[in-house]
């Protein structure tokens, strides 16, 4: 049986791990590499990283950091932050990520998902969307780390993303981000109905049970947070103890023979 | 022991070659089929679909030299993901029409979209998933049935004959998840991305017993 995924998201900046609140101030929490280490050797799931400095200047992303986590990770992980052409996925891969994800460049070039998915497969692309609530059941997109409103709705652009080739969607809730109170539930059923991919519920996760709620309550195929891990004594593999009373599959990790 | 990685063109060897390297095995990645003969073991890796991958394969030489040196040097050979399906007779992935690409045809078998055999659930098969062993193959030596490991396909290798299904996984159908015929192998999940687990296949594909 397929296993929910619980994935720690690592926002990083030159060489340190950031984390914000509703995509602002921005408060250090810790070097990257030794975080990526950790939780390799507590065998995590998989993990979502996401270069916030690439996304905010335009410079050339930073493929020796690529480089350097995948020395150290024998997990899944996606990269993401600046990504604007087939180019630079192509150098992203070559130097150990697994999957890239694309979030504003969906928007200025609707191409450049499908150019991916063809030369790559979709298991590579992940499409990644930020929302900001609107009242009346729905959710607007927002390119640019939150700063650009593109007026799109969520559900015609998750759509959209799947179309293109997305092979996953990593849906984000800003007014939750890193207040810890819990996944938007709605927002989340809302793009799980909308595709056919698998999601990953992303954005307020603030206790054990807001993952187990995100599983049972919206169908999402895994659940990603930050602040919970660096902010808490909570852990993945706490999260999936209490998942697993719950109900819900997950991975269990291999015993050594 | 020498591992020969075969680079030919498409995605990402990185991660195997690392991989390798952490339980201390020699590798050599190749990149030209010129090359090939200097290792002892070879391990396949692919991305992307079929049809592209036998396209760069059948383009440069390096169906006839893999051939050469699995059927007739027989080396092991393993590959991972659509490198497993290229050991396929045949595969429909990026064929023209309704028609189907040619594979290495080491391992008998046809590769099909997961959807044609009436899978419901989200496509890609994509996450952890648990296997169960149906032979107590060497590849899959201290390795327990409903042991987890990392897939991530959207198409699948059906078998062509009895026994060559080493292992499956279930999501909403069946699917294959290791091969094996002789000294040829194959693994639908990532081993160089399963962790502890994915580590202890790799150390069984270059240990004496494959």
């Amino acid at each position: 049986m397929l296993k929910v995924r619980v994935i720690p998201t690592l926002l990083w900046k030159e060489f340190g791990l950031v984390k914000g609140v509703g995509f602002d101030s921005w408060r250090r929490v810790g070097p990257v590499l030794p975080s990526i280490k950790v939780y390799n050797k507590r065998e995590v799931d998989e993990l979502v990283l996401v270069d916030i400095l690439a996304n905010s200047a335009n410079e050339e992303l930073d493929y020796v950091s690529v480089a350097d986590f995948s020395q150290d990770c024998f997990v899944p992980f996606s990269v993401g932050g600046g990504i604007r052409n087939p180019n630079q996925v192509q150098r992203l891969l070559s130097a150990g990520a697994d999957k890239v994800t694309i979030n504003t460049a969906a928007f200025e070039n609707p191409d450049l998902i499908s150019a991916i998915a063809r030369q790559h497969g979709v298991q590579c692309v992940v499409g990644s969307v930020d929302v900001r609530y609107t009242g009346n059941k729905a959710w607007r997109c927002f390119s640019h780390s939150g700063k650009t409103d593109t007026r799109k709705d969520v559900g015609e652009h998750v759509r959209q993303l799947e179309a293109s080739g997305a092979g996953e969607i990593l849906i984000t809730s800003i007014d939750r981000d890193g207040t810890m109170s819990g996944y938007d539930l709605e927002l989340i059923e809302t793009v799980v109905n909308a595709v056919k991919i698998p999601v990953i519920a992303s954005g307020g996760a603030g206790s054990y049970q807001d993952m187990v709620d995100a599983v049972l309550k919206t169908g999402a195929s895994a659940v990603a947070a930050a602040s919970i891990f660096h902010f808490t004594h909570l852990t993945p593999s706490g999260a999936k103890e209490v998942m697993q009373a719950a109900g819900i599959p997950i991975r269990k990790n291999y015993i050594k023979k | 022991m020498k591992v020969g990685i075969i680079d030919y063109g498409v995605g990402n060897l990185s991660s195997v070659k690392r991989a390798l390297e952490e339980i201390e095995i020699n590798t050599l990645v190749i990149d030209q089929a010129g090359q090939m003969g200097g290792a002892d073991k070879y391990i396949l890796p692919g991305v992307g679909n079929f049809t592209n991958c036998m396209q760069y394969l059948n383009g440069n030489g390096w169906t006839e030299a893999i051939r050469e040196e699995v059927l007739g040097r027989k080396k092991p050979l393993l590959g991972i993901c659509v490198g497993m399906q290229l050991l396929a007779d045949s595969g429909t992935e990026g064929a023209l029409m309704d028609g189907s690409t040619e594979g290495l045809g080491l391992i008998p078998g046809e590769v099909v979209a997961i959807k044609s055999l009436g899978c419901q659930s989200r496509i890609p098969h994509m996450g952890w998933n648990s296997i169960k062993i149906i032979y107590d193959c060497p590849l899959l030596k201290g390795v327990d049935e409903g042991t987890d490991f990392y897939f991530v396909h959207s198409y699948t290798f059906v078998p062509g004959m009895e026994g060559v299904v080493q292992a499956q996984t279930d999501y909403d159908v069946t699917l294959s998840a290791v091969v094996g015929r002789g000294h040829v192998w194959g693994t639908q999940f990532h081993p160089e991305k399963s962790s502890l687990a994915g580590s202890r296949i790799l150390s069984n594909f270059v240990s004496d017993l494959c």
